[in-house]
């Protein structure tokens, strides 16, 4: 009887997905999770954020200039009379998109580069590694700012400043857990019994680095909505009349003495996703670690 | 030691060469005439002719390279197309504001980051760790704009404790500091408290406490010191990243430094201004990456008994 119920259990155990694993772990945490809850619906009200928006991102309202947070607007308006709240609304989608867009471009070259680094290894990787060298010697944001002075500012070169300087990031992090997964046993057996190089990476090694991968991104969000958004304050990203969280942020500079409102509540915005990416990465790395999961 | 420091020094070689070939390169990678460029948009045909010859852009591009690198070891980084100055003055005259800048943020970063690394450490999973905790995690995630802004309204307009902006005395120095202070002083916290959670799970703090020492000559005696070796090197590497996060804060507060002049630059299309400062930058965030690197192999045993062995 107690055998039996051994066995039960064990075959309950066996049953358990890494996904399910993960999720009993992610839960655990609940800021994390409380994170991606918070992000989940940001996401939403990006998606359907021009439907909900009680104004337009461009409706004036010349009586209410600069006026303060109120019922009819809730965050205030700005120099022009447009609503602040309407325009934050407006702007989440332009600032999750920059933020998931760069990095994704970012995280897609440098896996595809840190694999084949990793893997084939010798003068390729050299000669890889040694590139993501020279990138890496420019500080990110200084790097960034080049490409804008070479590209020209708007929020498609902002993009494609933050996936250039993300690329080293993600290429050295996927190399190292490449080299770990080719030195297994199980690689050098699906080698050994002739398995072609895209067939090895593609079915063993990157598998082995999608958990890596994951933690990463999310945490590289947070960083690139940051420089995206400091990109737009400075004048070199999005145009300063687009509903761009940084754009709305810079506007409000001229009016700090009088209306601090035109800044905070952009500002607020961005604090608030940034923190919620970073700590959903955070649950994440440490949900994804066998060694702080075990 | 001596071995891995000449292999370390040895090794940014080629780097240098090719990140001024880089900066060399910046003038012509944009798209259009860098004659055109440098003349400005309202130039004669004749003005940009005389562009080309006086920067030699009609010059095959090697020998450009050459001319380039032999000014740059002359100390003549060429003029700025919007004051006419001397480019390498303009930048002696902006570096001291930013290093200045620069010290001023590491100090508030290493005495906060350390003080709320250690105590969120020593109190590990209890409120003052998670408090600790939640305000680094908030320190990386907020906009060093943002949180500039909303110290000037507060402590500048409101309270009328600080300028708003500018350089002058010590007290002009606060708020650009702890602006610029704020993010690091969060990285230096979560390095500390993982730092430190690893050496106190180490033999000969429990051997400490079993002889019966009390738990502050523990934690500052042996476990601080130990811990501090890979925050030390942390630190100097962010302080790479200061001189150059700089650019955002100085815009803010008016600072007269490098980072300012970076975006006045861009903004006036100040080539040689922009291409000498992408130079400066990458060098001064090279050289530091290079100290931080001997000074770990200095610090650590390991390397110098690998090295000696």
């Amino acid at each position: 009887m107690a055998e039996a119920a051994t066995r039960k259990e064990e075959e309950q155990e066996k049953k358990v997905t890494p996904f399910q694993q993960f999720w009993k772990s992610f839960k655990k945490q609940k800021v994390s999770f409380a994170a991606g809850v918070f992000l989940l619906l940001l996401f939403i009200v990006a998606a359907i954020g021009p439907f909900i928006a009680p104004y337009g991102p461009q409706e004036y309202d010349y009586d209410n200039l600069l006026s303060g947070p109120s019922w009819q607007h809730l965050a205030g308006t700005d120099d022009f009379g447009r609503d602040i709240f309407s325009r934050i609304l407006h702007g989440a989608w332009i600032s999750l998109s920059v933020g998931l867009s760069s990095v994704f471009i970012g995280a897609l070259l440098g896996t595809i580069l840190g694999i084949i680094s990793g893997y084939f290894g010798k003068w390729v990787d050299s000669a890889i590694m040694r590139v993501m060298d020279v990138l890496l010697a420019f500080p990110g944001m200084l790097l960034a700012i080049g490409i804008i002075a070479i590209l020209g500012p708007g929020l498609f070169n902002v993009v494609m400043a933050v996936a250039i300087f993300s690329v080293p990031v993600f290429a050295r992090i996927i190399r190292s857990s490449t080299l770990a997964i080719k030195s297994t046993l199980y690689v050098e057996a699906t080698q050994s019994i002739g398995s072609s190089h895209f067939r090895v990476i593609m079915k063993h090694i990157f598998p082995g680095t999608v958990s890596t991968l994951i933690v990463y991104f999310t945490m590289r969000i947070g960083s690139a909505i940051l420089i995206a958004a400091g990109l737009s304050f400075l004048g070199l990203g999005a145009d300063p009349s687009t509903p761009e969280w940084g754009a709305m942020l810079s506007n409000g500079r001229d009016y700090l003495n009088n209306a601090p409102h035109v800044t905070f509540f952009p500002g607020l915005a961005i604090f608030l996703t940034v923190l919620a990416f970073n700590l959903l990465g955070d649950g994440l790395r440490d949900a994804l670690d066998p060694k702080i999961r075990d | 030691m001596l071995k891995y420091s000449v292999k370390r020094i040895l090794g940014m070689i080629p780097l240098l060469f090719v990140i001024s070939l880089i900066a060399f390169m910046f003038v012509h990678l944009i798209p259009g005439d860098p004659a055109r460029l440098i003349a400005g948009t309202d130039a004669t045909i004749e003005e940009i002719e005389n562009i080309r010859e006086k920067y030699g852009l009609d010059q095959p591009l090697y020998k450009q390279y050459m001319d380039y690198m032999g000014n740059l070891f002359q100390g003549d980084l060429g003029q700025s197309i919007v004051t006419g100055r001397p480019v390498l003055d303009m930048l002696v005259e902006r570096f001291g504001p930013t290093l200045r800048l620069t010290l001023a943020s590491m100090a508030w970063a290493l005495l906060f980051g350390l003080l709320i690394g250690v105590i969120s450490a020593v109190k590990r999973n209890k409120w003052p760790d998670h408090l600790s905790m939640f305000f680094a995690v908030s320190g990386v995630s907020i906009p060093s704009f943002w949180l500039g802004l909303m110290m000037i309204q507060l402590f500048s307009v409101q309270l009328g404790w600080f300028p708003t902006g500018g350089i002058g005395g010590i007290e002009t120095y606060i708020l650009p500091s702890f602006t610029l202070g704020a993010g690091v002083a969060a990285i230096i916290a979560r390095f500390t408290r993982s730092s430190l959670m690893d050496v106190l799970k180490e033999d000969y703090i429990r051997t400490g406490r079993s002889k019966g020492l009390t738990e502050f000559k523990v934690i500052n005696r042996h476990a601080v010191r130990n811990a501090l070796i890979p925050v030390v090197t942390m630190s100097g590497l962010q302080f790479g990243f200061l001189l150059s996060g700089s650019i955002i804060t100085e815009t803010i507060f008016s600072w007269p430094g490098l980072g300012r002049l970076l975006i006045n630059s861009i903004t006036a299309r100040d080539y040689p201004v922009i291409q000498s400062e992408i130079l400066l930058f990458s060098l001064e965030f090279l050289l530091i990456n290079l100290l931080v690197d001997l000074l770990y192999g200095f610090l650590n045993p390991k390397i110098r008994y690998e090295e000696g062995s």
